[in-house]
């Protein structure tokens, strides 16, 4: 049943994320393409979507892919999968919060944690690049294409203005710009 | 009882306008959360918001939950973190719902697809500078770059749960921390 489903899949993401935002990527990405529920290039767009829309990322992409696979009581099963874990551990959490924050046990996993989500969101970036650029696969046919050299061009005005501060939805709308110009032009 | 109620109106609302006016969600939203709960309601103290960023880098799920949670629970409870965090959500929800319609709606216009042929790679630029923030967050070290590598390699090239890796390296985490708190003590002691 695709709402269990659902249900579960963002449980899972949701207990499993630290630092939140994009270190749920990987996972999303993973849980995802392993049901085939969506392609990576549909995430990516969502990615976009989320950050010119208010809200946190987690929320926006749970209920998105409930939404795409099970209507509004998709969404529903999905948002709320994410949010449950984070909302019962807080509540022990608060409870006790001076022991929790001087427990060696915490401090311990939580030192192999903030490393492990560098290397998964790095991860999750190449996997997004290669869909990008190389969506049928390393072939030298791609180095024909145009699309190629114009998403390598909006990705480098992209990364200095991101490195600038620019607003993330003013870099989307640039982008965005310029992949309509490209796609008419060329 | 009464004003109990109140009291969790007022965090479902507080948290709802939290919600529909942050763009990129998380520590975007904390300083809203600042200025929402500490300077205008009073319902928690700077020492709050400080103690909640804490909680939220060392507890999973995001921030955005994390810190409605707490908020509402230190004012009002159990029914104050269930309104709260109900706030924080229903917006995003409701956009989303919207938006995935649309999106589906005008998904084939060749218009819309240049554009998001452009987006993708843009994209791609805001999630590198989001690595790169968490790397300066993030220990540094022998450890923590070993950790780092096998998370990327493991990930990248082989085919294997995310959720094992995430486990194995708060466990590489836990032992290597617990080995370098006893060493400490040894030495300590002599």
């Amino acid at each position: 049943m695709i709402y269990l489903e659902l249900f579960f899949t963002f449980l899972k993401i949701g207990a499993f994320t630290f630092g939140g935002g994009y270190a749920m990527l990987p996972l999303i990405i993973d849980a995802v393409i392993s049901k085939g529920w969506m392609s990576e290039a549909q995430i990516i767009d969502f990615v976009a979507v989320s950050e010119s829309t208010p809200g946190p990322f987690a929320i926006n992409i749970a209920t998105y892919i409930g939404s795409e696979m099970g209507g509004v009581f998709g969404s529903f099963c999905a948002t709320l999968g994410v949010v449950l874990p984070s909302f019962v551990i807080i509540l022990i959490v608060a409870k006790c919060y001076e022991k929790f924050k001087e427990n060696k046990w915490v401090k311990g996993c939580m030192s192999g944690l903030k490393p492990a989500v560098v290397g998964l969101i790095a991860a999750a970036l190449l996997s997004m690049a290669a869909t990008v650029f190389v969506p049928n696969g390393p072939t030298l046919e791609i180095f024909k294409d145009v699309s190629l050299y114009l998403s390598a061009g909006i990705l480098a005005l992209s990364t200095v203005l991101a490195f600038k501060k620019v607003h993330p939805i003013l870099i989307i709308c640039l982008s965005a710009v310029i992949g309509i110009a490209g796609g008419y032009l060329l | 009882m009464k004003q109990k109620l109140k009291l969790c109106w007022q965090l479902f609302i507080t948290f709802f306008k939290i919600g529909a006016f942050t763009f990129g969600g998380g520590y975007a939203m904390i300083s809203l959360i600042q200025k929402e709960t500490v300077e205008n309601k009073k319902w928690i103290t700077d020492d709050d918001i400080l103690e909640i960023i804490a909680i939220a880098e060392s507890t999973p799920g995001p921030i955005a939950i994390n810190s409605a949670t707490f908020v509402g629970y230190r004012t009002a409870g159990f029914f104050g973190a269930f309104c709260a965090t109900l706030g924080v959500v229903v917006p995003s929800f409701c956009i989303i719902l919207a938006i995935s319609y649309l999106l589906r709606e005008f998904n084939h216009i060749a218009v819309v697809r240049y554009a998001f042929n452009g987006i993708r790679a843009g994209v791609l630029a805001l999630v590198l500078k989001a690595l790169v923030t968490m790397y300066k967050k993030a220990p540094k070290g022998l450890v923590a770059y070993i950790i780092m590598a096998l998370a990327f390699v493991i990930t990248a090239f082989f085919d294997i749960n995310v959720l094992y890796v995430i486990i194995l390296c708060a466990v590489i985490g836990l032992v290597s921390s617990l080995v370098v708190s006893d060493r400490e003590k040894k030495g300590e002691s002599k």
